[in-house]
C-alpha cells in the first residue's frame, strides 16, 4: 500500500505541463491525492499554485500529462465537469457576491427549485435559507438571517461559509486556495479546524499555502513546487517542517536576511 | 446544569454578537427604498403646487400614467440588463428602428401588417442578440459596442425613412395598424371600454358633454407595462434565472466558476431589451399611427436614469424591477405634472437631474454598506 497503486488514489496529475504562450507555467507536475488525506501544496509566489489548481478545478486543461480520477483518465472541458465528478474548488475570491444574501449565495449555480401552482419551476428559497443556516451552523457560523448579504459577514465567516457550500454539495475532494491567507489568527484556527472535520467525513482536501505554519500542523502529505516544477512529494513522517520551508526556497533568502539584521545588531 | 443542556443552549440561543435590526432599517436597505421615497416626495410636492389643476382626475391620472408606462417597458428591459452588469445605449436609436421596420414593409412593400410587426420583433431581437454577442466575444465594454449600435441604428432609420418616403415620417401607419385585428387588439388604443361606459353611467367617470366617459379605458401600454414589470420582476427574484442575473452581475468570475452560463444569461437579457424597446416602438407607432427617424431620441439615458432611481447599481449585481418601475413613475408624473403647475416646464429636465444625482449617492451608501467587506479584507491582508 506504501507504493500506491492507482486505486489508492482518488485523483492524480501525472506529468501535467501548462504552457501560456512561452511561459511555461508548470512542467512535468505530478500530484496524487490518496483518499481522506489533506495534501497540502506549498510554494511561493510564481510557483505555479494558482495553475495547478485550475488545471485540477477544469477551468485549464493540460497541455501534456494525464489527469485521473479513480484511476481513470478525464478531460474536463469546464469547471462544472469537475463539480460534477466532486471536484470542488474554494478560490480566493470564495466565489461569493457580497451585494447578495448567503442562502442565494449559498446555492448560487444549483439552485433548488420547486413547482409554483404545479406548473412553474422557481427556486424554493424557503429550502434554501433553511439550509444554509444549518449547514453554517454546524460550522459554528450563527447568520442574522438567511438574507443578510454575504457582504456584512468576516473574512472567516465567508471562508467557512464557502468551504460549508462544498461540502453540502458532496466534494469528494476539496480543493482550497489560500484558506487563511487574508485571516487572522483565531479565524485562520477555524478553518484549519473545519479541514479537519472535513477529513473526518472522508473528504479528500488539497490545501494550498505558502504559510508553512499552517500546512504543516493539518497536512499529512506535502508537495513542494518551485518555479512550476514539482520538489517532489513528501508524507509527514518523511519531513520536518524545516525542511520543507527550506524546499519552499524562502528559507535560504529570509536565514540571509536574518544573519544580516543580526550582524547589523551586533555591530 | 449538565453539559448536554449547556450544549443545547449554546446551539439554540443567538450569537450574543448579531445585533437585532430593526424592520424599519430593513425596509431602508432594500434597493426600491430610494425610488419609493422619491415617489412619495413628488407626488407630494405636485399634490401641493397642482393638486386643483386636475391632475389627478381621471384622465389626468391616464395621461401621466400612460407616459410612465412607455417609459416604464424600457426601464424595466433597462434594469435586468443593468444587474447583469451590462448596458444597452442603443434602445432609443432600437425605438426608431423598431418604428420603421413596422412601417417600411406595410406602407412600401406590400407586406400585410401582422407580419410587418412581427418583423420588427425578429429583427430588433436579432439586433439585440448581435448587441450581446459583441460584448461577451470581443469584451469590449458594452457601453462603447452599444454606442456604435446607437448610432448605426438612428443613422439607418434616417436612411430607411428618407429613401423610402422621401421625409423623415411615415404617416398613415395607424390606420393599417388599426385594420388588422390581431394588431389592433394587442397594441392599439385602450382597453376595458365597457367598464369604463359603466362606471360613468354609474356616476363614477366624469362625462363629456357627449355622454361618453371622459377617459374610455385604460390604454394598452399601461397593461403592457404591468405584464412586463410583473413578468421581469418575477422572473428575477423567484427563478433560477434570475438568480443567475444577480450572481452575473455581481461578480462575473463567480459565475464562471459556478458554472453559470454567463455568456448566455447576458446575450438573453440583450434580447429581452431590445424586446423592450421594440415593444415600445410597435405601441408608439400604432398610438401616434406614424414612424418617424427621431422617436425614442435620448430613451436610453431617461431608461437608465429610471432604473438607477429605483435603486439599481451602475456597477451590477443589485437593484430591483420594482424599483425601476416607481423611476418611471417619477419621470412620467414630473414630466406630464410639471405643465399642471405654473412652473415653466423647462425645469423638467433640471429636476430629473437632480432627481438621478441624489439617487446615485444613495446608492453609493446602499454598496458602501453592503460591500464594507471589501473594504474589510483588503485591511486584513495589509494586516498579515
Amino acid at each position: 500500500m506504501t507504493n500506491g497503486d492507482s486505486h489508492d488514489y482518488i485523483l492524480q496529475l501525472e506529468g501535467i505541463s501548462k504552457f501560456f504562450g512561452t511561459v511555461i507555467s508548470l512542467q512535468d507536475v505530478t500530484l496524487r491525492l490518496r483518499r481522506g488525506e489533506v495534501h497540502c501544496l506549498l510554494g511561493d509566489n510564481g510557483a505555479g499554485k494558482s495553475t495547478l489548481i485550475k488545471t485540477l478545478a477544469g477551468v485549464h486543461r493540460p497541455d501534456r500529462g494525464r489527469y485521473l480520477i479513480e484511476g481513470q483518465e478525464v478531460n474536463f472541458k469546464s469547471p462544472r465537469e469537475a463539480l460534477d465528478r466532486g471536484i470542488a474548488t474554494v478560490y480566493q475570491d470564495l466565489a461569493l457576491v457580497p451585494l447578495m444574501s448567503v442562502a442565494r449565495n449559498f446555492f448560487a449555480g444549483r439552485e433548488p427549485m420547486r413547482k409554483l401552482f404545479g406548473v412553474i419551476p422557481v427556486m424554493d428559497m424557503k429550502y434554501a435559507e433553511d439550509v444554509s443556516v444549518r449547514k453554517l451552523a454546524e460550522m459554528g457560523i450563527h447568520v442574522r438571517s438567511p438574507q443578510q448579504p454575504v457582504g456584512t459577514m468576516s473574512g472567516g465567516e465567508r471562508q467557512c461559509l464557502a468551504i460549508a457550500r462544498a461540502i453540502h454539495f458532496g466534494a469528494r475532494v476539496l480543493i482550497l486556495d489560500e484558506p487563511t491567507a487574508a485571516l487572522g489568527v483565531k479565524q485562520s484556527c477555524n478553518v484549519l479546524k473545519l479541514i479537519h472535520t472535513a477529513r473526518e467525513r472522508g473528504i479528500s482536501v488539497i490545501f494550498i499555502t505558502h504559510n508553512v505554519h499552517h500546512a504543516y500542523p493539518i497536512g499529512d502529505s506535502f508537495t513542494v513546487l518551485n518555479r512550476g516544477k514539482s520538489m517532489g512529494t513528501f508524507l509527514k513522517s518523511g519531513i520536518s517542517e524545516g525542511e520543507v520551508l527550506e524546499m519552499m526556497s524562502g528559507s535560504a533568502e529570509i536565514q540571509g536576511l536574518i544573519d544580516e539584521l543580526e550582524g547589523r545588531a551586533t555591530a | 446544569m449538565s453539559v448536554t443542556t449547556s450544549q443545547a443552549a449554546i446551539t439554540n440561543k443567538p450569537d450574543e454578537r448579531v445585533r437585532r435590526i430593526s424592520p424599519w432599517r430593513g425596509l431602508f436597505n432594500r434597493p426600491e427604498f430610494g425610488s419609493i421615497a422619491g415617489t412619495v416626495l413628488v407626488f407630494a410636492l405636485f399634490g401641493i403646487f397642482a393638486g386643483d389643476s386636475g391632475m389627478f382626475n381621471l384622465d389626468g391620472v391616464m395621461s401621466w400614467a400612460q407616459v410612465a408606462a412607455y417609459l416604464g417597458i424600457i426601464a424595466v428591459g433597462a434594469c435586468v440588463l443593468m444587474i447583469a452588469g451590462e448596458f444597452d445605449l442603443s434602445i432609443g436609436s432600437m425605438i426608431g428602428f423598431a418604428g420603421m421596420m413596422v412601417a417600411v414593409p406595410a406602407m412600401f412593400l406590400g407586406w400585410p401588417v401582422w407580419a410587418s410587426v412581427l418583423f420588427a420583433f425578429a429583427g430588433c431581437m436579432a439586433l439585440g442578440w448581435l448587441n450581446g454577442y459583441l460584448v461577451v466575444r470581443t469584451r469590449l465594454p458594452s457601453f462603447i459596442v452599444t454606442l456604435a449600435f446607437m448610432f448605426i441604428l438612428r443613422g439607418l432609420t434616417l436612411v430607411l425613412s428618407t429613401h423610402f418616403s422621401n421625409s423623415t415620417i411615415v404617416s398613415g401607419v395607424g390606420d393599417k395598424l388599426g385594420a388588422d385585428p390581431v394588431v389592433h387588439t394587442l397594441f392599439q388604443g385602450s382597453t376595458f371600454h365597457h367598464l369604463f361606459a359603466w362606471l360613468a353611467r354609474a356616476g363614477l367617470v366624469g362625462k363629456l358633454p357627449n355622454g361618453e366617459p371622459v377617459v374610455n379605458g385604460i390604454p394598452k401600454v399601461l397593461l403592457w407595462w404591468l405584464a412586463m414589470a410583473g413578468g421581469a420582476g418575477f422572473m428575477l427574484s423567484r427563478t433560477r434565472f434570475g438568480n443567475w442575473v444577480f450572481i452575473v452581475g455581481g461578480d462575473n468570475n463567480t459565475a464562471k466558476n459556478a458554472g453559470i452560463p454567463v455568456n448566455r444569461v447576458k446575450i438573453s437579457l440583450f434580447v429581452f431589451t431590445a424586446f423592450c424597446a421594440c415593444l415600445f416602438g410597435v405601441l408608439q407607432v400604432a398610438d401616434v399611427g406614424s414612424a418617424a427617424a427621431d422617436r425614442g431620441l435620448q430613451k436610453e439615458f431617461e431608461a437608465i436614469i429610471a432604473a438607477v432611481i429605483g435603486g439599481t447599481l451602475l456597477t451590477g449585481g443589485y437593484g430591483s424591477v420594482l424599483g425601476a418601475c416607481f423611476g418611471a413613475l417619477i419621470f412620467g408624473v414630473v414630466q406630464v405634472g410639471i405643465s399642471f403647475t405654473s412652473i415653466d416646464s423647462d425645469w423638467y429636465r433640471v429636476f430629473l437631474g437632480a432627481m438621478l444625482l441624489l439617487a446615485v449617492l444613495f446608492n453609493h451608501y446602499i454598496r458602501s454598506y453592503a460591500g464594507r467587506s471589501h473594504a474589510g479584507r483588503s485591511h486584513a491582508g495589509t494586516a498579515k
